[in-house]
């Protein structure tokens, strides 16, 4: 029944201005144009040693001081997210895209195909993130290629509850009967009456993938796993110049505030896409 | 004068001026204006309208309760003499333990799920009443009792998920007595229970109120449940009282064009016909200038829609005091009775028969339980064109699983269903025949979540007819045409669901049926989630296309007067069996199947006007039914020891097509 | 009747879930293509060398085989023997385990019980300050690695207010006394990160349950708001935030492989690292299944917990 005097907007993807929403794309979008032009913005190469201005602190040559190998902590911040990004955004990407589809795959069907699915998406849950990519580090090496693989195997499965969970709340409705009376197949329905209507809960699984997969990478950079000097990337930075905390304490700050900023904005993104949408975030449905 | 003797003559409740508005944006949106209603000592008072009116908001604030963004615009609402919404914490907490009982909508809601029931009673009682816990637990099985429930003493140390729709509401109604209120508020009480439930919880209400004295007031869409329980009516529409006054007034002799509209608008079983209905709908006239029915009234003039909407005038010479806001007072009060606005039922010639089913059984049973039988057993049935016949049925009676097998979403155990002579309709829709699956077409219950919410409906109307062949031009074409069909303008094509009104969209789904071209329409329900007045004008439309297209229907419901209006035979079921079938005529003046009976008394003893004396009965169905026997057989009264419980129950044929199912042989022309 | 079935049917799911965990892993780690030998030997892999550890490790025996060995061994509790140091798996991990169990006890209890109850003022005081801070706190804490907590709380409190050690000397066999002053850092650095996720779980279900329409109820019958917060409104709002402490619960296991190595603690964490650096894949093995194992029994018992919170999985309801 409508309201008394209020029409609703459709609800295409306009998405009312929140202001979470809007420092949210703001910050991921400047980490994105930073990454990219860097290059052009650097004052200095980030990789160049020079021995003579070590261990230096703020200064108008550099801005942000330099680290033990006499490099330019601000080139090094301005390139350092690149490999976390690359990593995680196509980690998130792929992982979205593939559990987007086993996920609504897995609700029309029901069955036996389900019910496989899910254990088996149990037992790749069940092993925490890192040591699940340390496991793999192990045995396939640190390359790039790895890593997004191994991050989308185990991101995957939580997605895909997700996904199902909000993929069965609309396959029971009577639109998509009124499809299957119509004799029309799974894939018409999947991408005419289900898709749609599941976007805003796949939009904001992709923010909330996309943070926690550069979490992972940066951790698994820390550790000295992931990228490899002299690479500039924040978790290494963080953990090159942690011994270096009394002296230049921010060569270790910069890189820590830029990663914090990323994943800051990606998740208030997730959090203002979920509230403009109606959706229960953390218990993964549609409200 | 002493104290209590003050206290009696004082008003349990008065509203005075009362306005609501809530905050949209940066908008007020006007909820009730300027709305005044009294109460005195052991009165009941229901207050009526459509969905949107602000009934519930009206409801809400007797027990000082406002909505989240909601506040309070002019006037009060006084209990007892206290002010309940402007009143301090400590002062309302006092009304609503002492004064007040609050029965909800939603009784299922409304009970914590993590509590059993006896100990949310208790909590009320120590509370409000200040009793120990052995005393309160002994009051507790009390008001259980009180309130009709079997078993009280087991019942009270259930959970409220283990109880069913009727028993919960009486259980919340419990809740409510428990703090020895003055009185009780029920809001739309009898919403989302069976008929046969229905019937006994009004029933309840009036004998409370007989034993207690309480004052009631009654929050209801439903004038049939109104008149049946409260002498006293108040008829609401956008927010503002149009009429109040004694109940059997108002309905013998309505004094506003609304409440005419309303009344012409219900379906009733003791009258055959189509209702009237009334043009237009609230949202769409809400912000017209004079008085705001003015569009859609038939009285109206160009007086009325100027200036300040009327106030409420007393009605000369009546013997109880009336009130009725509307300036056309005397032409509306001549006018002739709404009764003959009723379009009587054509005859018609029967055509070719289009579905017909035979020994359809369903079973889903996966382990069967040896004491329990198939959901659906032996159902005979045939459709034939231009012919609407209705299943009924309560809920669980099979008659979605009925719907869904003949659709194709589930494939039966047993049995045969041929379309049209030739078709085989066992097989899902899937592996159907795309023509066959064209003649056959779906309308659902709930427009709203029948209609995919990110297309438009132009779009959803549009896909059955790409997929029977039509593109581009031809296509828009067509769907224009069928979108005038079903009263809708092209226009509306681009809308999405949401910008609709819940009638717009039912005719959308209409209109998407319409669309495939089909021969047999299956209607689940359609009519049951829309107010009265948009009830009436989609039930013509129904019967205007069934003569334009020559359709067939399958009209599954509840609603036994929505059944009589618009059906030409009847189906009845209980717990997955037909125990009565025949023409329209027939079957509503007997003599009948018990459970039919029972259904019709259920359903007569709700209709407007109708203040007689109610009889409850017996409201629980079992979930399952037997294996073996007569699925009626513990709720019937006329049962037959040992014979109803074994043997399946044969077919008197009672002439004319009318059969019943049953052991205990009727008497030809006893009417019961 | 209806609860010992439910109960038994979860038990089941777990150890399935549990032998298909281990499968996995054993896959990743021993089943991939290429000689597991030579990869293990790197740079010292002669022939003569692949040979023996070929032999040792049992490699040209086939993978299924080798498994079921494995896992044959693992329920008697021999997780074979480390590659390093040619102890039993087991023994070495003792140590380790058991500092590791004394951080996580720490931040569980203290960590759980901060998140829930400032998840439930965030509820109620939904959209005022306390709302807005806490809130604005646990944005920042799910939105920072481990690692950046550990260092930034090093800086503060072992650096420049000296409160605290800034890296743990004490080695496995440190006994709980010599840990107790070390491990605070660590635990924080834990809990900031764990409590965010409780605290909003926490608060989006208070917020829920407080809206629902038995609440309102339970406010409207004249109860205080006291009885309607305790006993109507919060047994109902932590059964979703159940399965939110159980996984971040879990979650530790992993977690601690990068506190305990900014610290140094000598945990199970550390010993990954050294076993990921060594290739010590008998201890690899171990650690990932005992973290799939640790999920697998956080989920069961909040299961179970939720079977005690909430009747209607207890009690069967009406058919219809």
């Amino acid at each position: 029944m409508t309201n008394l005097a209020l029409r609703v907007r459709p609800r295409r993807l306009s998405l009312p201005a929140r202001p979470s929403l809007l420092i949210g794309l703001f910050l991921v979008g400047l980490n994105v144009v930073v990454a990219l032009a860097a290059p052009l913005l650097a004052p200095y190469s980030p990789t160049q040693p020079n021995a003579l201005d070590a261990i230096e602190g703020s200064s108008s040559a550099h801005w942000l001081g330099t680290d033990q190998l006499g490099r330019d902590v601000l080139s090094r911040v301005l390139y350092g997210g690149r490999y976390a990004m690359l990593i995680s955004l196509s980690a998130a990407l792929l992982t979205v895209v593939l559990g987007t589809v086993l996920g609504c795959l897995t609700a029309y069907r029901r069955g036996w195909f389900d019910e496989v699915l899910m254990r088996l998406l149990d037992s790749v849950l069940s092993v925490p993130a890192i040591l699940a990519l340390l496991v793999v580090v192990t045995a396939l090496g640190s390359g790039a290629s790895v890593i997004i693989l191994a991050s989308t195997v185990v991101y995957c499965p939580a997605l895909i509850r997700v996904v199902r969970a909000a993929a069965l709340s609309i396959v029971g409705l009577d639109y998509v009967t009124a499809a299957r009376a119509r004799g029309e197949g799974f894939w018409p329905i999947m991408v005419r009456e289900i898709w749609p209507n599941i976007l805003d809960v796949v939009l904001v699984e992709f923010a909330m993938r996309a943070s926690w997969i550069t979490l992972l990478v940066s951790s698994l950079s820390f550790l000295g796993f992931g990228a490899n000097p002299p690479t500039p990337d924040w978790g290494l930075m963080v953990s090159e110049n942690r011994s270096l905390l009394t002296v230049v304490p921010l060569a270790t700050i910069a890189p820590i505030v830029a990663l914090a900023t990323l994943i800051v904005g990606l998740n208030l993104a997730a959090d203002g896409i979920a509230k403009a949408r109606g959706i229960d975030r953390i218990t993964g449905g549609l409200r | 004068m002493s104290v209590a003797a003050k206290e009696t003559t004082r008003l349990v409740a008065e509203i005075s001026g009362l306005s609501i508005a809530y905050r949209s944006g940066v908008r007020d949106v006007p909820v009730l204006r300027d709305v005044s209603l009294s109460l005195g000592a052991g009165e009941a008072l229901a207050i009526v309208g459509e969905s949107g009116c602000g009934k519930s908001t009206l409801a809400s604030a007797l027990v000082g309760h406002l909505r989240t963004g909601s506040r309070v615009t002019g006037g009060s609402v006084r209990i007892g003499g206290e002010d309940v919404l402007a009143g301090d914490a400590r002062t309302v907490r006092t009304l609503r333990r002492q004064q007040i009982g609050f029965v909800p909508q939603n009784a299922g809601h409304s009970l914590t799920p993590s509590m059993r029931i006896g100990a949310q009673v208790v909590e009320v009682l120590r509370a409000t009443r200040k009793m120990d816990k052995s005393a309160a637990r002994a009051e507790a099985v009390r008001l259980l009792a009180q309130v009709r429930l079997p078993e009280p003493d087991v019942l009270v140390d259930r959970y409220p998920h283990q109880l069913s729709g009727g028993q919960q509401q009486r259980v919340a109604v419990a809740l409510a007595l428990a703090g020895a209120p003055r009185l009780l508020v029920l809001d739309e009480p009898t919403t989302g229970l069976d008929v046969v439930t229905q019937a006994g919880v009004l029933a309840l209400f009036s004998s409370l109120r007989a034993e207690l004295g309480i004052s009631l007031v009654m929050v209801s869409h439903d004038l049939g449940a109104v008149s049946a329980v409260c002498e006293r009516v108040a008829v609401m529409y956008a927010g503002r009282v149009v009429e109040s006054g004694a109940t059997e007034a108002a309905f013998r002799l309505p004094a506003h064009p609304y409440t005419r509209g309303l009344l012409s608008s219900v379906a009733r079983i003791a009258a055959p016909g189509l209702p009237l209905g009334m043009p237009g709908s609230m949202a769409d006239t809400l912000t017209s200038p004079g008085c705001v029915f003015a569009p859609r009234c038939e009285f109206a003039q160009e007086s009325c829609t100027e200036g300040d909407p009327p106030e409420l005038t007393p009605v000369e010479g009546e013997d109880a005091p009336r009130f009725s806001a509307c300036l056309r007072l005397p032409e509306v009060l001549a006018a002739p009775a709404w009764e003959a606005q009723v379009r009587p039922p054509r005859t018609r010639e029967r055509g070719e028969p289009l579905l017909q089913i035979s020994g359809l059984t369903v079973d889903y049973r996966r382990r069967p339980d040896p004491r329990t039988g198939p959901t659906v057993s032996d159902v005979d049935l045939t459709v034939h064109r231009g012919e609407v016949v209705a299943l009924v049925g309560e809920s669980g009676s099979g008659k979605s699983t009925i719907a869904w097998t003949i659709a194709g979403l589930r494939r039966p155990t047993s049995g045969e269903i041929t379309l049209d002579g030739g078709a085989d309709l066992t097989r899902t829709a899937a592996r159907r025949d795309p023509a066959v699956r064209r003649q056959l077409q779906l309308v659902f219950q709930n427009a709203t979540t029948s209609l995919n919410p990110r297309r438009t409906v132009g779009d959803a109307v549009l896909r059955p007819l790409r997929l029977r062949g039509l593109r581009g031009e031809a296509a828009v074409a067509a769907r224009d045409r069928v979108f005038e069909d079903v009263g809708l303008e092209p226009g509306h094509a681009e809308r999405y669901p949401a910008q609709l009104s819940g009638g717009q969209q039912q005719r959308v789904g209409i209109a998407r049926a319409l669309a495939g071209g089909p021969a047999l329409v299956l209607a689940d329900e359609v009519v049951s989630a829309l107010d009265v007045s948009i009830q009436a004008s989609v039930l013509r439309l129904l019967d205007d296309l069934r003569d334009e297209h020559q359709l067939g229907y399958l009209f599954i419901s509840h609603d036994l007067a929505v059944v009589r209006a618009l059906a030409d035979r009847v189906v009845v079921l209980y717990l997955g069996r037909v125990c009565e079938e025949g023409p329209i005529e027939r079957v509503f003046s007997g003599p009948n199947h018990p459970y039919t009976r029972l259904l019709m008394d259920s359903a007569l003893a709700t209709e407007p006007g109708m203040t007689e004396a109610l009889v409850g009965s017996e409201d629980e169905p079992e979930s399952a039914p037997p294996a073996a026997g007569c699925a009626f057989r513990n709720r019937c009264p006329q049962r037959v020891e040992g014979l109803c419980d074994h043997e399946t129950p044969p077919w008197q044929d009672l002439g004319a097509g009318h059969r019943i199912r049953c052991h205990v042989p009727v008497e030809i022309g006893a009417r019961t | 009747m209806l609860l010992v079935k439910a109960i038994g049917r979860r038990l089941g799911y777990s150890v399935l879930t549990v032998l298909l965990a281990t499968l996995l892993v054993f896959v990743a780690l021993q089943a991939l293509p290429g000689n597991l030998a030579t990869q293990l030997l790197g740079q010292n892999a002669t022939p003569a060398a692949v040979a023996q550890l070929d032999a040792s490790l049992g490699l040209n025996r086939p993978a299924w085989q080798r498994y079921l060995d494995w896992l044959g061994g693992a329920l008697h509790g021999d997780f074979g023997r480390s590659l390093v140091s040619q102890q039993p798996v087991l023994t070495e991990a003792g140590g380790y385990l058991r500092n590791t169990a004394l951080l996580a006890g720490i931040v569980i209890v203290a960590g759980i019980t901060l998140s829930l109850v400032l998840g439930v003022i965030a509820g109620l005081t939904r959209d005022r300050w306390p709302d807005l801070a806490i809130s604005g706190l646990s944005l920042l804490g799910m939105s920072v690695p481990e690692f950046t907590v550990a260092t930034l709380l090093v800086l503060a409190f072992a650096i420049r207010l000296n409160w605290f050690p800034a890296v743990v000397t004490a080695g496995p066999t440190a006994t709980v006394g010599e840990l107790l002053p070390a491990v605070w850092l660590p635990a924080a650095a834990l809990t900031a990160v764990m409590a965010a996720y409780i605290i909003r779980m926490m608060r989006t279900s208070v917020i829920d349950v407080m809206s629902a329409e038995y609440v309102t109820l339970a406010r409207v019958r004249g109860l205080s708001s006291a009885r309607v917060l305790f006993r109507h409104a919060l047994p109902n709002a932590l059964l979703p935030t159940l399965n939110v402490i159980a996984i971040n619960i879990a979650w530790l296991v992993g977690g601690v492989v990068v506190v305990e190595s900014v610290f140094n603690y000598p945990g199970i964490g550390t010993l990954m690292i050294q076993a990921v650096h060594n290739r010590d894949l008998p201890v690899l093995q171990f650690i990932a299944v005992f973290g799939a194992l640790t999920f697998v029994v956080c989920n069961l018992l909040a299961d179970l917990a939720a079977l005690w919170l909430n009747p209607r999985l207890r009690t069967p309801g009406r058919a219809g």
